[in-house]
C-alpha cells in the first residue's frame, strides 16, 4: 500500500467502525479531524472520494468543505 | 544513611476496624483486632526473640522461641500464634522465658554449622541476631551433624541455596504458598532431619516450578537462600527506596548499596503497588545496567554505511542542533518529529514533547505507547471521559468475578498476578473470587495451584468485540443491567440505543459462535456471572487493544462494566494492565500528536493558549503525525529527521520491512539509548541515555500511581537523559534552564489540572500520588468515577464486530499471535542482558499437536513463519495450550524478528497496529531464512564503531 492507498483505507474502516453512531458522517469527520495530521487531510482531499465508501466520502466532502468555507 | 533492614513486625498487619488495648511488659498498646501478641509488641518497639515468624506470611508457631507469659493462662504460648484480647496483660522478659530460649537456640545452633564470620549473611542473620538476643554463650550438646556438610544448589542464576544452613523454618515455603503463589516448595523428612525441597528430591531450584520471584530468599532468616551478589559483594552499606523500570506495575524497591555499587533490590513492604513482593526481572534482572555493551559516549555518522566516530558531548549537541535546523531550513519544519518513551520517567517525556512541540514547530511526537495501549487511550476517554484504569490494586481484594481479557498477568504483571491469585484462591475462610478468562491461548493463570477459571473462553484471534458483544445480549435480555445504576450515572438514550443494539438477534452467542468458535452455554454462564456474581472487575492487556478494533474492544468492555454497574467503588472496574513501566505517565505527560499533557485536544484552545503564555511560543493546533505516519510520510520524502528516545522501533513496531523502509528515507535518525539497538542500525546520530539507577524522576504505574525514581549511582555516560533533552533544546536555541526534574514536574503540575497538587516534595513525603490529585483530591484518586464519570454521564458506545481485513485463506491458513514471558522483557534489550536468559534462551512458536502432525513438525524442529508480509525461522514447541488453528510466539528476540511477519493493518481508531492477528504459514525449514541472514550481515556493518565493532 502507497501512502495514498493507505488514507483511504483508513477513511473507509472508520466509517465501518462508526456506521452505528447516531450521525455517522458528522463522526467519522470529527475523527479525521481531530486525529490527521494537515498534510494527511491534504492527500485525502486532493485525491477526492474515489475508493472511499459512502459515509468516508461523505465525511471528507463536509471536512473540505469546512476547510474551504473557513 | 546506615544498613537497617526493613522493620519486620512478625506477622501480617490486620485489617480489621475494631480496635482492641492490652498491656505489654507495663506499657498500654491499643492496635487492630486479629494482631498477634508478637505484631502488638512490635509496633510498641518491643522486639520478641523469633525465627519462624516473618510479617510476609501467616505465623506457624515452631520455633518457639517467641513464648510469653500472659496472666490468667497457663504456660508460655508462642506470641506469633496468639491474638491480642482486650485487657491482657504480657510479659515478654522473664528468668523463666529467658532459659526456654536459651535452650531453644541451643538446639538451632548445635545443628548449624559456626562459620559466621565467613558466612554471606554475616551481619544480616536473624539466627545470629537472636542468639544475641538471648544471650547464648555456650552450646550444651555435641554439634550434631543430621544436615551439616549438604551439597549447595547454585543452578538459579541469582540465589544459592545452602541446606546444610537450614534451620527448617518453613519461612521459605509459606512465602513462595502465600505470597507468590507458586507452590514450588516443599519440606521433606521430619524434625532435625526436615530439608526444603523445590518440588521433587531430585530437583534443584532451576528445574523446578520455582519462577525466581525471590519471595523465599527475602524470607530466609539464614545464609541458606542468599542472593550471589551478596555472596560475591558483601552485605549492603546503605539503602535508596526507588521504582523498577521494567513493567507497569511499578514495584518499589530499597537499592541496596556499597558505594556505588548496587548489592540487591530488595521489594519495599511500603510500596502501594507491591506490598513487599517482586518478579525476578525487578529482583534480579539488573545486571544490563552495568553491562559492558552499553555505549557511554555520543556517536555520530553522516551515513548509515560509514562506522560511527565517538565524539564529546559538546560536539554531538552542536552536530545534532545543526542537522535538525540544516533539514527544518530545507524541507520545513513538518519534516521533523520525535518519538518519547514509556521507560523514561515523566520529566523525561515530557521535556521530548515539549521540544517537539517548542523547539521543533510541529506536533509531531508520538510515544511507543501507540503500539500497545493507544486504544486505551481513545477507548476509555471516550465512554469514561479520562485515560485511565478506574482501580487501584487494592481493589482486587474485594472483587468477587475477576474476568481477565487479552492479558497474561503471570508472565506479563507477575507481581498483580500474584495479588489477583491470592484473591482467587481464597483466605481465612473467605472463599475465593471466581474467575472468568477470554484468551485464545490457555494461559497459566487458567489452572494453577488451588486455581481453576470458572470459564475460559478460547476464542478466534481477532474476534473480541464479537464475544464481548455476545456477552452484552445476554446481560441484556436476560434482564441482568443494573439499570438504576445506568439511570443514575450514564446517558439513558445513549444506553437504549445500545441495548437495543445488542439485543438483536445477530449478536446472540448462538448466532455469533461460528464466528467466535466461542461454545455459547459457556458465554452465557460466563456473563451471567459476571453481571450477577457480585464485585466484577476486568483487567485486559494487549490482547485487547492490539486489534484492527482494538479501541472498539476498549469501549466494549467500558460498556459490559457500565451495564453491569461494577464502575465507582472498590472490587469492581475497569483495569489496563500496561506493558512497560511508564506506559500511562507517557501518555498522561502529552505524547500523542493530538495531545497535550492531560488528555487534552491540541485544538482545545485554552489548553494550548495555558502552555503557550507559559513557554513563551506558539503552537501548531493541528494534530501531528503518528508513528506509522511518520513512516509513510519518510517513504514520501517529506519526513527527514526523528529524535527517537528509549524506543527501539525496528524491533518493536510491525511489519519491519515498511520501518526500515521509512527509516532508511530519513537523513537525521537521533537514537537515544542505553544500547546499540536495532533501530541505531539506521541512526545517525547515538546519544548514549542513562538507566533508572542513575536518574532522578518519576514513573506512573498502571493504577495511574505517580512513584519516585530516584538516582542511586552516577550516570556512567555523564548525564542524566533529560540533561540530554535540555542541552539539545538549548543547543537548538531553546532558553531552558531546568536543574532538576523536581523543577519539571512543577512545570506539569502548573500546566496539567489533573496533576495540580503533585511534587517531589509530597510525593517524598506520602511515597507515591495516583492521580487526578487536585484541590478536591489532595492525596489523589486511588479509585475513579465515584460519584459520578470524569466526563460527566458515562457513554455507552455501539461496538459493531468488523472481522479484521488479515484473512486465512489457502496459502496463510493459520492464524498467528503473539505475546510475552515472565522473564524477558518487550525487545529484551535488557533482560537479553542479563542471567534471566538462562529461562528463555529464544523465541518458540507455540503449535497446536494436529497442525503440527499435518506438517511433520515436531517440538524443537526449525520451522519457517510466513505470512504476506514476510517470513521468519524459529523453533517449534508443540502444545494444546494454544487451540488448532492458531501458533503463538514471543518477540524478545532480535534474531526471530517476529514483527517481520507481522502486518501493517490497524485499530480504527488510533492505528495500534494489529500484532495478535496476522495469518500465517508453517513449514519445516533447516535454518534461518535469507532474510534473517542478510540483516544480520547489515546490522554487524552498521554497528561498527571506527576503533573497532561494537558487539551487540
Ligand atoms: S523464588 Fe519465588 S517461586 Fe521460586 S521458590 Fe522462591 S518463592 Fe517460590
Ligand atoms: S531455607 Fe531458610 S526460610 Fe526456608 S526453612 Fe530453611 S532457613 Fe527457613
Ligand atoms: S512486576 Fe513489574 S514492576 Fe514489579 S518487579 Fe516485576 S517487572 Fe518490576
Ligand atoms: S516465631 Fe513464634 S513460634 Fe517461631
Amino acid at each position: 500500500m502507497n501512502s495514498e492507498e493507505r488514507l483511504i483505507y483508513m477513511a473507509n474502516q472508520i466509517a465501518t467502525n462508526l456506521a452505528t453512531d447516531a450521525a455517522p458522517v458528522a463522526a467519522v469527520a470529527d475523527h479525521i479531524q481531530a486525529f490527521w495530521d494537515p498534510r494527511m487531510k491534504r492527500m485525502i482531499f486532493a485525491h477526492g472520494t474515489d475508493g472511499l465508501s459512502p459515509v468516508a466520502a461523505a465525511a471528507i466532502r463536509l471536512l473540505a468543505d469546512a476547510q474551504n468555507g473557513g | 544513611m546506615t544498613y537497617q533492614p526493613q522493620k519486620d513486625f512478625g506477622t501480617p498487619e490486620s485489617r480489621s476496624d475494631a480496635a482492641v488495648s492490652l498491656t505489654i511488659d507495663g506499657r498500654e498498646v491499643t492496635v487492630p483486632a486479629g494482631t498477634s501478641v508478637m505484631r502488638a509488641a512490635a509496633e510498641q518497639g518491643t522486639s520478641i526473640p523469633k525465627l519462624c515468624a516473618t510479617d510476609s506470611v501467616k505465623s506457624y508457631g515452631s520455633c518457639r522461641l517467641c513464648l510469653v507469659e500472659i496472666d490468667g493462662r497457663r504456660g508460655t504460648p508462642a506470641s506469633c500464634t496468639t491474638q491480642v484480647e482486650p485487657g491482657m496483660v504480657v510479659r515478654t522478659q522473664t528468668p523463666q522465658l529467658a532459659k526456654l530460649r536459651k535452650g531453644v537456640m541451643e538446639l538451632y545452633i548445635s545443628d548449624h554449622p559456626l562459620d559466621c564470620l565467613t558466612c554471606a549473611a554475616n551481619g544480616d542473620c536473624e539466627l545470629q541476631d537472636q542468639a544475641g538476643a538471648v544471650g547464648l554463650r555456650d552450646v550444651r550438646y555435641d554439634v550434631q551433624a543430621t544436615h551439616l556438610g549438604q551439597e549447595k544448589d547454585h543452578s538459579n542464576p541469582y540465589f544459592d541455596f545452602d541446606p546444610s544452613k537450614c534451620i527448617a523454618c518453613s519461612r521459605c515455603i509459606r512465602a513462595c504458598d502465600e505470597v507468590q503463589g507458586t507452590l514450588a516448595l516443599t519440606m521433606e523428612g521430619r524434625g532435625w532431619d526436615s530439608k526444603i525441597s523445590a518440588g521433587f528430591a531430585s530437583d534443584n531450584f532451576m528445574g523446578s516450578e520455582c519462577v525466581s520471584c525471590g519471595a523465599c530468599v527475602q524470607a530466609c532468616p539464614t545464609a541458606t537462600l542468599v542472593e550471589k551478589k551478596v555472596v560475591e559483594v558483601g552485605t549492603p552499606e546503605r539503602s535508596v527506596v526507588t521504582t523498577c523500570a521494567y513493567c507497569g506495575v511499578g514495584c518499589t524497591f530499597r537499592a541496596e548499596m556499597r558505594g556505588e555499587q548496587l548489592v540487591r533490590m530488595v521489594p519495599y513492604k511500603d510500596g502501594k503497588a507491591n506490598r513487599g513482593h517482586s518478579c525476578v526481572k525487578g529482583r534480579f534482572a539488573w545486571g544490563y545496567a552495568q553491562h559492558q555493551e552499553r555505549i557511554l559516549k555520543p556517536m555520530i555518522r553522516k551515513s548509515i554505511n560509514d562506522p560511527w566516530r565517538a565524539v564529546e558531548w559538546d560536539e554531538a549537541f552542536a552536530y545534532t542542533a545543526s542537522e535538525l535546523k540544516r533539514i527544518s531550513a530545507k524541507y520545513g519544519r513538518n519534516a521533523l518529529g520525535g518519538i518519547t518513551s514509556s521507560r523514561c520517567t515523566n520529566e523525561e517525556t515530557f521535556l521530548v514533547q515539549k521540544l517537539v512541540r517548542a523547539g521543533f514547530g510541529n506536533n509531531n511526537v508520538d510515544t511507543c505507547a501507540r503500539v500497545c495501549h493507544s486504544p486505551t487511550g481513545y477507548g476509555l476517554k471516550t465512554t469514561f471521559g479520562t485515560s485511565a484504569g478506574t482501580q487501584d490494586f487494592d481493589s482486587v481484594e474485594d472483587s468477587d468475578v475477576i474476568l481477565i481479557i487479552g492479558a497474561n498477568p503471570t508472565d506479563g504483571h507477575p507481581v498483580f498476578a500474584s495479588r489477583m491469585k491470592r484473591r482467587l484462591r481464597g483466605q481465612d475462610g473467605r472463599p475465593g473470587a471466581k474467575l472468568i478468562v477470554i484468551d485464545p491461548r490457555r494461559t497459566d493463570i487458567v489452572r494453577s495451584p488451588h486455581i481453576e477459571a470458572q470459564h475460559h473462553l478460547p476464542l478466534r484471534p481477532g474476534t473480541n468485540v464479537a464475544v464481548l458483544t455476545a456477552m452484552a445480549h445476554v446481560i441484556v435480555t436476560e434482564g441482568l443491567a443494573d439499570e438504576a445504576f445506568i439511570r443514575e450515572r450514564c446517558d439513558w438514550d445513549e444506553y437504549s440505543h445500545w441495548a437495543e443494539f445488542v439485543s438483536q438477534a445477530r449478536n446472540s452467542p448462538e448466532n455469533l459462535q461460528p464466528v467466535t468458535l466461542v461454545d455459547a452455554e459457556d458465554l452465557r454462564a460466563a456473563a451471567r456471572l459476571y453481571a450477577t456474581g457480585g464485585n466484577g472487575a476486568i483487567y485486559y492487556g494487549l490482547g485487547v487493544t492490539e486489534h484492527s478494533q482494538g479501541s472498539s474492544t476498549v469501549m466494549a468492555i467500558a460498556n459490559l462494566a457500565m451495564a453491569t454497574g461494577n464502575i465507582g467503588r472498590s472490587g469492581v472496574g475497569v483495569n489496563p494492565l500496561r506493558g512497560q513501566n511508564n506506559v500511562q505517565g507517557a501518555c498522561d505527560m502529552g505524547s500523542f500528536p493530538h495531545e497535550l499533557a492531560g488528555y487534552r485536544h491540541i485544538s482545545d484552545h485554552d489548553a494550548r493558549s495555558l502552555f503557550e503564555k507559559d513557554w513563551g511560543v506558539t503552537l501548531d493546533p493541528e494534530p501531528g503525525l503518528r508513528i506509522p505516519n511518520m513512516l509513510d510520510a519518510a517513504v514520501d520524502g517529506v519526513f527527514k529527521a526523528l529524535y527517537c528516545q528509549g524506543e527501539d522501533i525496528l524491533q518493536s513496531d510491525p511489519n519491519t520491512a515498511h520501518v526500515s523502509a521509512g527509516l532508511a528515507a530519513m537523513e537525521c535518525v537521533i537514537v537515544h539509548d542505553l544500547f546499540l539497538n536495532e533501530t541505531a542500525n539506521y541512526a545517525h546520530i547515538f546519544l548514549p541515555g542513562s538507566t533508572f539507577l542513575e536518574k532522578n524522576g518519576t514513573f506512573t504505574n498502571a493504577e495511574r500511581r505517580i512513584q519516585p525514581v530516584r538516582k542511586v549511582m552516577t550516570p556512567m555516560n555523564g548525564l542524566e537523559d533529560w540533561e540530554v533533552t535540555q542541552r539539545l533544546a538549548q543547543a537548538m536555541g531553546l532558553d531552558w534552564n531546568y536543574s532538576h526534574p523536581s523543577e519539571i514536574m512543577d512545570e506539569i503540575a502548573r500546566l496539567t489540572p489533573t496533576f495540580a497538587g503533585v511534587s517531589f516534595a509530597r510525593l517524598d513525603a506520602l511515597g507515591s500520588l495516583q492521580w487526578p490529585v487536585t484541590a478536591d483530591a489532595p492525596d489523589g484518586s486511588p479509585i475513579m468515577h465515584i460519584d459520578g464519570f470524569v466526563r460527566g454521564k458515562g457513554k455507552f458506545v455501539v461496538t459493531d464486530y468488523v472481522p479484521t481485513d488479515e484473512k486465512t485463506g489457502p496459502r496463510f491458513p493459520l492464524l498467528l499471535t503473539t505475546g510475552r514471558i515472565l522473564s524477558q522483557y518487550n525487545v529484551g534489550a535488557q533482560t537479553r542482558r542479563t542471567e534471566n536468559v538462562a529461562w528463555h534462551p529464544e523465541d518458540l512458536l507455540e503449535i497446536h499437536p494436529v497442525d503440527a502432525e499435518d506438517r511433520g513438525v515436531k517440538s524443537g524442529d526449525w520451522v519457517k513463519l510466513a505470512s504476506r508480509a514476510g517470513e521468519t525461522t524459529l523453533r517449534a514447541n508443540v502444545t494444546d495450550r494454544v487451540a488448532p488453528g492458531v501458533v503463538y510466539t514471543t518477540f524478545h528476540h532480535a534474531v526471530t524478528q517476529a514483527n517481520v511477519v507481522t502486518t501493517d493493518y490497524s485499530d480504527w481508531a488510533t492505528n495500534c497496529p494489529e500484532y495478535k492477528v496476522t495469518a500465517v504459514q508453517i513449514s519445516a525449514s533447516n535454518g534461518p531464512t535469507e532474510w534473517q541472514e542478510e540483516y544480520e550481515a547489515f546490522s554487524a556493518r552498521a554497528r561498527r564503531v571506527e576503533s573497532g565493532i561494537a558487539a551487540e
